[in-house]
């Protein structure tokens, strides 16, 4: 499965061609999902896949974010097609970039497959590294100026993590070692010391934090998300920040299994932190692709509060926030990147009317608003809705009624910016505008994923879920 | 030899090294900057040496290998390559608080950290409570205020691998029996990270033509 991405940033590097470059990735992409969905399906049958001993294995969870990454990362692929070919750049710098997005998948990949804390890290850092130039891609001022701040802030929160899984090896040895794994971790917990533990979580939710846009460390996240290329957008904010989030995830059963920590109160509170600031910047964008940006780093703060939860249907409904949240923000960011095309604007205000112009577009465009900000019958809401009964189960009123006061106003501000932009008279010239066949298939098939998966969840994926859910209990 | 002293020779080298980083933060030539990053990451690699010739452990040796061939040699060589001029240029580089300020926010961390890593201290079996601990977390404040001081992308990327050194400070005497190809994995990717940065910086400067990443301000909420 690794090898794939591999073997596509291998021939793109070779021929330097943009048509093989594309259809490498493609195949590659494809090749990926296949085997992601069998993954899954063998997760479902047999629990754990095991694919070298104490150091690549896929549970439900890994699974689950395998198949996350499969869909977006195939879908971005085809929108790249259509979308890269009419933006500034020639086809010279073309087989760069997608040389650059084959090791992106690669590394994203490989970070909920192997089961060792300190190779993961490693690909964590990886995914930084080789994202650097997707989002600097365009070479503009201000996508460098993005891509630095990215790059700076993420190697910072990198080396914490560093520290932190370091302090987690030394907890495992206090606790009379085992094999260094997310399972031997979850196995020698019960003897590890408290107080390395609590280090080690805090300095990886902080350095991870830093890479997820958890909020008082989130400033690169809307500059690199909205400065990117539409389809690294789209992978950029709907799996990476999860796949990393993932990370942060497989801490807690370790924590579970520790007495006398609760660290329950940091995840609630950063998540509540990250909804809330979020929500407010939320109104007052005006740049459409920040404005997704702004809702992603929402969208992290609701997973991190209902992973605080700790109750195991609030588990399933992080796994199911997750799930929802990755094809619905990617869907909003080639709906982003189709207007983009359309108008040549990132300004909200430029977009006025955009129904008029290019229907698919603004449809899209209305679809991916009302889905991403949780209207009823998208799976954002129905995921939302899960986290809420969730918590009020558990008991925890004020976290709750905070959670849904900033979604409410989370809500409102999306929907007052879509509506700007979709409706109204056209500004400027009303030329009619075709959208690549490529990008408007993609639309067409990510917008059907959204919009089946909020009324209709196929039995087996509810039930990866469901065993999703439970290796977050350990 | 005898342990006590090796441990002795250490504690000399944690010093030095804690040294190193408060001449990262305040070091007004970016040559300087990378000189001291070199000595720290000696500093680091004897550290791993003495460590473990006084746990008689051949694998501390071996993270002392690769910390020695990777950080003083092969990351200035890439550096020295790709960043010809911005490293020689003799001109003073400016950061957001003045010298002796930041000096004095540097000690502030210093204290923090050490504070902060007592209980930790308490929780370690006692062969692995050294200086180092403190030390190392210390070392990683150090970085992140030195990439929250400077402005430039050199000192800001020496500023990164600072603290890699730092957590790696820690490491040594924390987590002893870490795998080595993990070891080895982390020393390449630190070289992947340079090579990028690298890169990055040099677009920058087609692009902007400077390096001074504090200058860059143009993405932000509010009125265009």
């Amino acid at each position: 499965m690794l090898a794939f991405p591999l073997l596509a940033a291998l021939l793109c590097w070779r021929a330097r061609t943009p048509g093989i470059a594309s259809g490498a990735t493609l195949a590659s992409c494809i090749a990926v999902l296949v085997l992601a969905i069998d993954t899954a399906f063998a997760a479902l049958r047999g629990g754990t896949v095991v694919g070298v001993e104490i150091a690549v294995a896929a549970d439900a969870l890994s699974a689950l974010m395998l198949l996350l990454i499969a869909v977006v990362a195939t879908g971005a692929a085809f929108f790249s097609r259509g979308y890269m070919q009419r933006m500034r750049e020639g086809p010279a710098r073309l087989w760069f970039y997608y040389l650059n997005f084959n090791l992106f998948v690669f590394s994203m990949l490989a970070v909920p497959l192997l089961v060792e804390p300190t190779l993961v890290w490693i690909f964590v850092e990886l995914t930084t590294l080789c994202s650097a130039m997707l989002v600097g891609y365009e070479n503009t001022r201000e996508a460098l100026e993005a891509a630095w701040k990215y790059v700076a802030l993420s190697l910072m929160g990198a080396a914490i993590g560093l520290l932190g899984f370091l302090v987690l090896f030394a907890a495992m040895q206090a606790a009379g070692g085992g094999t260094y794994t997310w399972e031997g971790l979850v196995q020698a917990a019960p003897r590890m010391p408290p107080a390395l533990i609590e280090t080690a979580f805090l300095l990886v939710l902080v350095g991870f934090g830093t890479k997820v846009g958890l909020v008082p460390l989130h400033t690169w996240l809307p500059d690199a998300h909205s400065q990117a290329p539409s389809p690294v957008c789209a992978v950029l904010s709907g799996v990476e920040t999860t796949v990393i989030l993932y990370v942060i995830l497989r801490m807690l059963p370790v924590l579970d299994a520790v007495p006398g920590v609760d660290l329950q109160l940091w995840t609630v509170s950063f998540g509540l932190l990250s909804v809330g600031v979020a929500a407010f910047l939320l109104i007052q964008v005006r740049d459409y692709k920040r404005m997704f940006a702004y809702s992603t780093v929402e969208h992290m703060g609701i997973i991190l509060v209902a992973a605080g939860l700790g109750s195991a249907a609030a588990n399933y409904s992080t796994v199911y926030q997750a799930l929802t949240h990755t094809l619905t923000k990617s869907f909003c960011f080639y709906a982003a990147g189709a207007a983009l095309l359309a108008t040549g604007s990132r300004d909200i205000l430029a977009q006025r009317g955009l129904i008029r112009r290019s229907p698919a577009t603004g449809a899209s465009l209305l679809i991916g608003g009302l889905a991403i900000a949780g209207a009823p019958p998208f799976a954002v809401f129905l995921s939302e809705f899960s986290i809420f009964r969730a918590g009020l189960a558990e008991g925890r009123y004020i976290a709750i009624g905070l959670l849904v006061l900033f979604i409410a106003i989370g809500f409102f501000a999306v929907m007052r910016h879509v509506n700007r932009m979709v409706f109204g008279a056209a500004a400027g010239a009303a030329e009619p505008f075709r959208l690549p066949a490529s990008c408007a298939a993609v639309l067409v098939v990510a917008a059907a994923l959204v919009i089946v998966s909020g009324l209709y969840l196929p039995p087996p994926l509810h039930e990866l879920l469901q065993r999703a859910a439970a290796r977050m209990a350990g | 030899m005898d342990p006590t002293l090796l441990l002795a020779v250490n504690a000399l080298a944690g010093g030095l090294f804690l040294l190193c980083a408060f001449g990262i933060v305040t070091m007004r030539q970016v040559r300087g900057c990378l000189n001291l990053f070199i000595a720290q990451s000696l500093l680091l690699a004897a550290s791993a040496f003495l460590l473990g010739a006084a746990f008689d452990s051949w694998h501390l040796v071996g993270v002392g290998i690769v910390n020695l061939i990777a950080k003083p040699f092969v990351i200035p060589w890439i550096l020295r390559r790709m960043l010809h001029e911005e490293i020689y240029a003799r001109r003073e580089i400016d950061q957001a608080v003045n010298i002796p300020t930041s000096l004095l926010a540097a000690l502030a961390l210093v204290i923090l950290g050490y504070f902060l890593t007592l209980p930790i201290l308490e929780a370690l079996d006692p062969a692995s409570r050294l200086g180092n601990v403190a030390i190392g977390f210390a070392g990683l404040f150090l970085g992140a205020f030195t990439l929250a001081v400077r402005r430039e992308a050199v000192p800001l990327l020496i500023g990164v691998l600072a603290m890699e050194n730092g957590a790696f400070f820690a490491g040594i005497a924390m987590s002893r029996n870490l795998p080595f190809i993990v070891e080895l994995a982390i020393a390449s990717d630190g070289l992947i990270l340079v090579f990028v940065v690298g890169v990055l910086t040099r677009m920058l400067h087609r692009r902007v033509g400077s390096t001074d990443v504090g200058a860059l301000a143009a993405l932000k909420e509010g009125e265009p």
